[in-house]
């Protein structure tokens, strides 16, 4: 499904990412973990296509098409949802309002006939469920004023209502107590498939508790330098990043 | 202040074409008004109080003050109507009041709508009572220019204790598409204790000469009084307006307001409101959406004179193409004035690196046990909030459409009518290209 080969960006005139190679198939979860300023945001957010970041060298490959010559708009109707580690407060946008809109657009893009008001409401109360989100959340304005597990918790729920082909979590189990990490992460899991595929981008192994990886990627310095399966998400908790940081120095 | 040469000059060449019929019974008053205007003349560029509006460089390019306007040849007023709204409307044309256009047969009981020359004769008393009292004509020239000049001036007035159901829509039209178009108008309002009104009003013009248009009005709100004010400016000709609207409320009278402002060459707001009464309550609200070359000042003034009172003024704006707006709002809270709360927000966004903003909150209290806090802010649009909107499959233009809406659509709040609301809401999406 994505294919990135030797991807390097830069904010400003710092390199952030220097040579990332992964491989995501359909179905597959996969964590990538590192130290604080290691690169992992950054990784999330150039698939996502924020601007700010200038990729170098490298290239992504999704479904077959490069996918840094979409827009983030038409990367959203490609498939690609990113729940953002810090929800964006917007006043003024209902929160239902945004939906609707963003549902639709996306479903214009994918060529599926746009929602009416009706059939989205069904859609939308379906969907409330997955992620135990009340009503009354919705018709405030987007994320204004939501306690930290809304906002997360308003990600799944966006997340549930666009059915992405690849999701990526950022830091998704940040600000989160125990009771809203199960929920966000049951909600996650509900909507796992054979067909599509989640990354996990966390700094604890405590939301691979909940959400369990198929692969591990440490990534450090803006490189993966060690991957594994969910065994190693285990070792880096009880050993810490260090003993990571002295084997890629040793090398 | 000394006048520049050519300010005196355009003064005196003003002054020069006029001729009063001097039976009128107004005449004193205009007579009066003119010794003002006078003695200030039109403002210069040292005049603090229009320092980034160069009207007067502008009105002596733009404007002939020697032609006579010329007859409007519009048949039909319903483009500039508000749809479906329920509403008494007076229509003023290139200055004049049009019996064929305005709508005001079977007004209902309690309300009197007729012009301020009848209402002169009728009720003499009550009109020389408040005429020119609130408008300081030794203050801003263009208000004694208007007191001095008006060609049509209109009188309503709602009896104690009666609820104005309908809305009453004054609508200014000026027609230059023969020639160019000078016109003074004029408001007396006078809403009794325990009456209730909503007024808007709505400058319209076409035709592709020149216009310049003073409006100014007067309003008091008498004890337990509630009114609803709206003013839409939204011209598409080439419009140079000085538009004065000053309100005086007495004790327990509520007062909701709110500006949109679209159109226009150069748009000159002055709003002053004088809180003259105990547990009054003010909701002061203005919208500003400007593109190509537009000039929109908003000088505004409340004075709280009275103590236990609630002001809240909320301004927004957002600029694009070569536009340019002007806030400057002030607040005094006189010395008696305690227990008073007043806030005042200004708010824009600049969309281009060519449009502007000079904004100036000022906050004067010389009572002590007060609540009040001004601030502005100016700002473009939030990059982050764009982009969680693009990142879920919103475009660009439409998350910005979005963005803008949200910010504008607040102003909206202390409208009650929803007719008006929603009509008001179409013309702000429509400016802000929003079409999701």
């Amino acid at each position: 499904m994505l294919t990135i080969k030797n991807l390097q960006a830069k904010i400003g005139e710092k390199p952030i990412l220097n040579g990332i190679d992964l491989q995501v198939n359909a179905g597959e979860v996969h964590a990538i973990m590192g130290p604080n300023g290691s690169g992992k945001s950054t990784l999330a957010s150039v698939l996502a296509g924020r601007e700010e970041y200038e990729v170098t060298d490298g290239e992504i490959m999704y479904l077959g098409k490069n996918l840094l010559a979409f827009e983030p708009e038409e990367r959203a109707g490609e498939g690609i949802f990113l729940a953002f580690q810090y929800p964006v407060e917007i006043p003024g946008v209902s929160t239902v309002n945004f939906m609707k809109t963003a549902l639709n657009k996306v479903r214009e893009y994918r060529g599926e006939p746009t929602l009416d008001a009706v059939a989205f409401l069904q859609l939308m109360k379906e969907k409330m469920k997955l992620v135990e989100i009340d009503q009354s959340l919705l018709s405030r304005s987007l994320n204004e004023g939501f306690s930290g597990g809304e906002k997360k918790r308003n990600e799944i729920f966006q997340m549930a209502m666009l059915q992405p082909k690849l999701a990526i979590l950022d830091e998704t189990d940040s600000g989160l107590d125990i009771d809203a990490l199960r929920i966000v992460a049951n909600g996650v899991n509900k909507l796992r498939t054979k067909y599509n595929a989640t990354i996990v981008v966390t700094h604890y192994q405590r939301l691979l508790d909940y959400i369990v990886p198929d692969f591990v990627h440490v990534l450090y310095k803006g490189r993966i330098v060690k991957s594994g399966g969910k065994e190693l998400a285990k070792e880096l908790e009880a050993k810490g990043y260090d003993w990571i940081k002295n084997e890629v120095t040793v090398a | 202040m000394e006048s520049t040469i050519t300010t005196q000059d355009l003064t005196k060449e003003i002054i020069s074409n006029l001729s009063f019929e001097d039976t009128a019974p107004y005449s004193a008053y205009r007579k009066k008004a003119l010794d003002a205007f006078h003695k200030t003349g039109l403002p210069d560029k040292k005049n603090e109080e229009y320092r980034f509006t160069p009207i007067t460089a502008v009105l002596e390019k733009k404007i002939n003050w020697n032609l006579e306007n010329s007859e409007s040849k519009i048949s039909s007023i319903t483009p500039f109507l508000i749809n479906e709204l329920d509403a008494y409307v007076i229509v003023l044309v290139n200055g004049k009041f049009s019996k064929e256009f305005s709508k005001l047969n079977q007004v209902e009981p309690g309300i009197k709508i007729k012009t301020l020359g009848e209402a002169w004769s009728t009720e003499k008393n009550l009109v020389e009572k408040h005429i020119d009292q609130l408008i300081n004509c030794n203050n801003d020239p263009f208000a004694s220019l208007n007191s001095a000049l008006w060609q049509e001036g209109i009188f309503i007035h709602v009896d104690e204790a009666i609820k104005i159901k309908k809305s009453v829509l004054i609508l200014h039209i000026n027609d230059a598409s023969a020639s160019q178009i000078i016109s003074h108008t004029k408001a007396l309002v006078i809403i009794e204790r325990e009456a209730e009104l909503s007024l808007i009003e709505k400058s319209s013009s076409t035709g592709e000469e020149n216009i310049f248009h003073t409006f100014s009005e007067e309003l008091v709100i008498q004890e337990n009084a509630l009114l609803n004010y709206v003013k839409i400016q939204h011209d598409e000709g080439n419009l140079y307006q000085v538009a004065t609207s000053a309100i005086r409320q007495s004790d327990n009278s509520k007062l909701n307001t709110f500006t949109l402002t679209l159109n226009g060459k150069l748009i000159r707001n002055n709003f002053n409101i004088v809180i003259d009464g105990e547990n009054c309550e003010s909701h002061f609200y203005g919208l500003y959406l400007l593109n190509g070359n537009t000039l929109a000042d908003n000088h505004t003034v409340v004075d709280h004179t009275r103590p236990n009172s609630y002001s809240n003024e909320l301004y927004k704006g957002v600029m694009d193409e070569n536009s340019k707006a002007i806030f400057n709002g002030k607040i005094y809270v006189r010395p008696h004035a305690q227990k008073t709360n007043a806030f005042q927000s200004n708010r824009n966004i600049l969309l281009t690196d060519t449009a502007t903003i000079n904004t100036k909150p000022q906050l004067e209290i010389w009572a002590d046990d007060v609540k009040c806090s001004h601030g502005c802010t100016t700002g473009q649009l939030d990059e982050e909030a764009l982009f969680y909107l693009r990142s879920r499959g919103i475009s660009q233009a439409t998350a910005k459409a979005m963005l803008l809406y949200a910010f504008a659509a607040e102003t909206l709040e202390p409208i009650r009518d929803e007719v008006l609301k929603t009509y008001l809401d179409n013309l702000i999406s429509e400016r802000l290209h929003k079409n999701f």
